[in-house]
């Protein structure tokens, strides 16, 4: 059910008369408070809690057919969105054919035969039929420069197109007084310009094709990840299999996958196993094995097996579609790095109009004849370098590229400034479990003490532990279970935080937890801590079971280390981050992992509370801070963190919360997010050199300071084809990105 | 020369009115009413709204030059990709009042949000 407001597209409504129709077809559909079309842009507004496929029913009955709006951005969108950009590419392209063809003849017999001043009547009525095609060239070609620098002019902003048109334009009437009143002007400064207006035209829609076909491919990752929607589901209605549209899947539906089939929603197994491919979302290559109650995520691939699931969360509200939005926000955000860019961009093009007009005047005051030539080629040149199209596409490119990179091996990014930090991290903390281990713990060793029998201890263990939600308490409730253990019922449970539980069964007091506790109660441990110790230092984590005051066994639960972790933190550690381990365990135990997996530090007995503490600690000594759990119980220290590193499935708030999302288990995620961290930094440093190199070097030279010793001033026709391909290698450069690969393992 | 010169001045001050000196009357946002984005600008580009309220703003793109397809309220953390001829809902929540920009990710087109 649909709470919000819901935007339809009308497609079919050709006159103004629909819209009533259309209105009364959708308020006849219950529950909707309220309909309004717009006829404007075919759009009608829904309110009320209503299902989207009853409203996109109402209107087809009314003869019309709607479309959501704004939903999951999926295929089709991506689709239209291609088709849209080919046609723009197509009309480019022909825009720029047509105005080279007039343009490339003109600046070869300039350059040839460098007679373009008009000193005749006969060159007059020439160059005025030139100036006439030219000005045919510039309504084909160069209308869309003019109508947006007009608009644009009208709501008192200046972009690239007032550039183009004033720097072209100025050409084209210059030319054009030296055509009609050559007489106004000095001999020398007869020239005319078409050729320039021509080829700046021409270059530049040339530029404009080829960055569409290069911005493009900056999308690549999106694109693919939208590709993993599946466009049908196999819905069980009536007792019978049915195909429907993917957006006509409603929650509770029971869905039907067979093998090779993608998961159209996100579920839960009620039929069936299978092993299901997730690598795509999770950058995991190994299938998983899915069988009733497992959940089942949309856009994974169902391997084998045939599986029916009930639909938990379908249309914008799937995993996959929550991802897609993500990824497509972080895209257009923009890392700290790219500001000044911004504000430079901001201010830049009614300033270079300024030193433009600024440089004529020099030119005209102070320059040698035809100081009029001088000026309008030098003022023209300026406008048409100064476009700062590369500085403003410099950062959004390489984040958009870098961004969709890291989501394809499973790391979510969650704005450019997540990104940015990343790449300065200089000390990365590491939640020992379900992090650095698989945070699932297993019972190692159960010694008993006074002959108890251990069958007895574990049944009375397992039975108060039950009632604990502790990772380790669940270990010993597992190896009761494994045994067939039937668990008993006890009595004024307590939990208490940070040692351990108690309760009481029958007339007996347990008593379960770590050392603290038994202190804290008085319980002798006799030689048992001795042992207690050497398990400790095999990396275990013994608890101590007490019944009536006495130690009753000491029983060790080991969280095994994730086969990777020692690499991955030796990946961390080579690229000069310094790696913590931060665990409530007690410190043998941390000591013994911490030696294990190689980290350069770690922080023992430290409770859940006290992990933002850690934190500050290390962000008070200087150090750029991050920290990776698994985004539930470590929350505050994530969110205190200069980047936050949340580990889990990709399914829960974690994609909402933490700065990045590491979809898998492995800490080679974190490793891969780092080094596309600073890979995209790297690279946006490359764009912004290249664009702020471009323009400042390219203003000074229009405006001619090489002049006086050389005697050069640059071209108009170089400067716009300089301009056209700054944003082009700006974009090229970003998708260089694309083929990053961070260090195998 | 002198009249040549005191023109060029005179055009300076005119850029530097225009441009960046000169505030635009803003038009007060109507429920439905699309922002079109097309030839360069958004229409209107002064939008008010009224503080405090939860409001929609409702964009169409008509514009096919790159640039325009993104939208980003960078003080409301707001992004959204706007496609070619079809109307984009962009929810705004409860603001304060005050100026919010929007922009392309060049900034070559420009919008404030005025929120009174």
């Amino acid at each position: 059910m649909n709470t919000q407001t819901t935007q339809l597209l009308i497609e079919g409504a050709g006159c103004a008369s629909c819209v009533g129709k259309i209105e009364k077809a959708l308020k006849t559909v219950a529950q909707v408070e309220q309909a309004e079309m717009n006829f404007a842009d075919r759009s009608v507004m829904v309110t009320g809690e209503v299902e989207v496929a009853s409203l996109l029913e109402a209107v087809e009955k009314a003869g019309y057919h709607a479309i959501l709006i704004n939903d999951q951005g999926g295929a089709d969108a991506i689709d239209e969105k291609e088709q849209a950009d080919a046609i723009y590419y197509k009309s480019l392209i022909k825009h720029t054919i047509v105005a080279l063809a007039v343009g490339i003849p003109l600046m070869i017999y300039g350059l040839f035969i460098g007679d373009m001043t008009v000193t005749n009547p006969i060159q007059q009525l020439v160059w005025g039929a030139i100036g006439v095609l030219t000005l045919g060239i510039m309504f084909f070609s160069g209308k869309h420069f003019y109508t947006g620098a007009w608009k644009s002019f009208t709501h008192h902003s200046a972009n690239m197109d007032t550039l183009i048109a004033l720097g072209t334009g100025t050409a084209w009437v210059y030319s054009m007084v030296v055509v009609f009143a050559p007489d106004l002007l000095p001999e020398m400064a007869r020239h005319v310009y078409f050729e320039a207006t021509a080829m700046i035209i021409g270059l530049i829609n040339l530029g404009l094709a080829l960055e569409v076909k290069a911005r493009g491919k900056t999308s690549a990752a999106i694109k693919r990840l939208i590709g993993l929607q599946a466009k049908t589901a196999r819905v069980i209605r009536n007792g019978k299999a049915v195909d429907i549209d993917i957006a006509l899947v409603q929650l509770n539906d029971k869905v039907s996958v067979r093998p090779g089939e993608k998961i159209p929603v996100d579920g839960v197994v009620v039929e069936g196993s299978s092993f299901i491919d997730e690598s795509m979302l999770t950058g995991e290559p190994i299938p998983v094995e899915k069988s009733v109650n497992d959940d089942v995520v949309a856009g994974t691939l169902n391997k084998l097996g045939s599986l029916t699931f009930t639909a938990t969360r379908v249309g914008k509200d799937t995993a996959l579609a929550h991802i897609i939005t993500m990824v497509k926000r972080a895209q257009n955000s923009k890392p700290p790095i790219g500001r000044m860019a911004d504000v430079i961009s901001s201010y830049f093009v009614p300033a270079m109009m300024i030193i433009a007009i600024i440089s004529a005047m020099v030119w005209l005051n102070f320059g040698p004849e035809p100081s009029v030539g001088y000026a309008i080629v030098s003022a023209m040149t300026i406008l048409i370098i100064a476009c700062p199209c590369a500085l403003g596409l410099a950062t959004p490119m390489s984040v958009m590229v870098g961004v969709g990179k890291a989501a394809e091996s499973g790391v979510l990014i969650r704005n450019g400034e997540a990104l940015q930090t990343a790449s300065t991290i200089t000390t990365m903390i590491l939640d020992k479990t379900g992090t650095i281990t698989e945070g699932a713990p297993k019972i190692t060793d159960i010694l008993v003490v006074n002959g108890r029998e251990e069958q007895q201890v574990l049944q009375l263990a397992a039975s108060i532990e039950q009632h604990s939600e502790h990772p380790l308490a669940q270990a010993v409730v597992q190896a009761a279970t494994d045994k067939g253990l039937t668990l008993f019922n006890v009595e004024n449970f307590t939990a208490i935080a940070g040692f351990g539980v108690q309760a009481q069964y029958q007339s007996a007091q347990l008593l379960f937890g770590n050392e603290k506790l038994m202190r804290e109660k008085g319980i002798a441990l006799s030689d048992y801590q001795q042992q207690a110790q050497a398990l400790a230092a095999d990396a275990k984590t013994p608890m101590y079971f007490a019944i009536d005051g006495e130690l009753a066994a000491v029983i060790a639960v080991a969280d095994p280390i994730k086969a990777d972790s020692v690499a991955a933190i030796a990946r961390l550690k080579s690229s000069g981050i310094k790696v913590i381990m931060l665990t409530g365990d007690n410190h043998a135990t941390a000591t013994a992992v911490a030696a294990k997996v190689g980290v350069d530090d770690f922080f023992a007995d430290v409770l859940p509370q006290d992990k933002a503490k850690k934190v500050a600690e290390l962000q008070a000594l200087g150090e750029v801070v991050g920290m990776t759990g698994d985004g539930i119980n470590d929350a505050p220290a994530l969110a205190l963190a200069n980047v936050g590193f949340a580990i889990g499935t990709g399914t829960d708030v974690a994609i909402e919360s933490a700065d990045i999302t590491l979809m898998r288990g492995s800490l080679h995620g974190l490793a891969d997010a780092i080094a596309v961290s600073k890979a995209t930094l790297g690279n946006i440093r490359q764009n912004l050199v290249g664009a702020f190199i471009y323009n400042a070097a390219g203003i000074p030279l229009a405006a001619g300071v090489l002049f006086p010793v050389f005697g050069v001033l640059l071209n108009p026709v170089v400067a716009g084809a300089a301009m056209a391909f700054s944003s082009l290698t700006v974009v090229s450069n970003a998708n260089r990105l694309r083929f990053f690969t961070p260090q195998q393992h | 020369m002198l009249l040549i010169n005191l023109f060029c001045v005179a055009l300076i001050a005119l850029i530097v009115w225009w441009f960046w000196l000169y505030k635009p009357k803003a038009a007060t946002h109507q429920a439905n009413n699309a922002i079109v984005v097309k030839d360069g600008v958004y229409s209107p580009a002064r939008i008010t709204v009224p503080a405090n309220t939860a409001t929609q703003l409702t964009f169409l793109r008509q514009d096919k030059a790159g640039c325009s397809a993104s939208l980003l309220f960078p003080d409301l953390d707001i992004s959204e990709e706007l496609p070619l001829d079809k109307p984009v809902v962009i929810s705004l929540p409860a603001l304060a009042k005050g100026e919010y920009p929007f922009h392309c990710q060049m900034q070559m087109y420009k919008g404030v949000l005025l929120v009174e």
